[in-house]
């Protein structure tokens, strides 16, 4: 159970994000997961009320959104789905692929709460 | 591929609508970002190897499962080198200083980092333990991870090459059970061969073809502790790979 270390450094990240745009607290928070960077989302959410406790983030809500395995052939370039521990071409079944999408683990947006605009 | 930059994900419009935010009193800005989750301990690792590279020090990452024969590897390796190689040994476990105290007693320097209850090591855990172990006229720095097959994959220490070790009795089918571990590998290393004629079970060839399967691509050593051709062989791949490293990086 990982998650709860990723959790932290994910809540390090946003933190940095917000203090740099000047936030007061942090909204919502998306991040793009794949199955080949050993994380489970389900766990991630599970972990994420215990990191965010106590900071910017903390009544903000998380989007996890899972990236599906792709694979692009060195034989016949088709690009492909593939099981994470099956992966090979779905076009030709050749087992030398180039893995082009499932092993994210980024945060791709952030959305932050500012100052009101002061009333004249 | 790239796991850090999000080429992948394509344009942010596609991605999914915010849920309603509740009690919204100020301005609200969305930042787009891509920036790796574990962006600071990768941070760290390359300080570490920097900081490996500039000693000279090849740096070895090994993983498995609790049990799968990393102490008894490295104890096995200290013998049969019998000096040719300065080592040192950064130890990972949850508790007890038991496997740092087994490297000592070889004649190797060993620090034991204790995790508590956390599964893996990271890069700042290395980063501590390296204040108690010089680094000067090292050779080879093994990293024995927490026994784990899941999540030591997901951390950068800082290491030159991660070697895995699959052991006979824990069945052929680890790599298709966890290959975000094995796909990690740079050696994988199928461990004591000497028990293959009585665990029957336990195929070699279906090991291969799961290690195929999540598209392994690195070298793989059959080998006992007891000697043979496969330790032999296990010995010059690190010969080769700190002849590579003292290539790399002349002290």
């Amino acid at each position: 159970m990982h998650e709860l270390s990723i959790c932290q450094a994910l809540i390090g990240q946003v933190e940095k994000v917000a203090r740099e745009n000047n936030a007061q607290r942090v909204v919502s928070i998306v991040i793009a997961v794949g199955p080949l960077s050993g994380v489970e989302a389900g766990l991630l959410e599970h972990a994420y009320p215990v990191a965010a406790t106590g900071t910017l983030a903390e009544h903000a809500t998380l989007t996890i959104e899972t990236v599906p395995v792709r694979v692009r052939c060195r034989s016949c370039s088709a690009e492909t789905g593939a099981q994470p521990n099956r992966l090979v071409c779905g076009t030709c079944g050749d087992w030398q692929v180039d893995v082009i999408a499932g092993e994210e683990m980024v945060l791709t947006r952030v959305e932050i709460e500012t100052e009101p605009a002061p009333v004249h | 591929m790239c796991r850090d930059c999000g080429c992948s994900l394509g344009p942010a419009v596609q991605r999914a609508p915010f849920a309603a935010a509740a009690a919204v009193h100020g301005t609200i800005e969305t930042i787009e970002v891509i920036t790796a989750i574990l962006g600071e301990n990768d941070r760290v690792a390359a300080h570490n190897r920097e900081h490996f590279d500039q000693h000279g020090v090849l740096a070895l990452n090994l993983m498995s499962s609790p049990g799968a024969g990393k102490t008894a590897l490295l104890e096995a390796t200290i013998r049969a080198l019998d000096g040719r190689f300065k080592l040192a040994v950064v130890e990972g476990d949850l508790a007890t200083e038991n496997d740092a105290a087994r490297i000592r007693a070889c004649g190797v320097p060993a620090v034991q980092i204790t995790t508590g209850n956390a599964c893996h090591l990271d890069a700042q855990m290395v980063h501590d333990a390296l204040h108690d172990l010089p680094l000067a006229g090292l050779d080879v720095l093994f990293i024995e991870n927490v026994g784990n097959l899941v999540c030591p994959a997901s951390f950068d220490l800082g290491q030159h090459r991660n070697i895995t070790l699959l052991s006979v009795p824990e069945g052929d089918d680890k790599p298709a059970k966890y290959p975000v571990m094995f796909r990690a590998a740079d050696l994988l290393l199928i461990t004591k061969t000497d028990l293959l004629p009585y665990l029957t079970e336990f195929s070699v060839a279906r090991a291969h073809e799961a290690l195929r399967q999540i598209g392994y691509g690195g070298a793989t050593i059959e080998l006992t502790n007891r000697g043979g051709d496969g330790f032999a062989a296990w010995l010059a791949w690190l010969e080769r790979e700190v002849a590579a490293q003292r290539a790399r990086v002349p002290r």
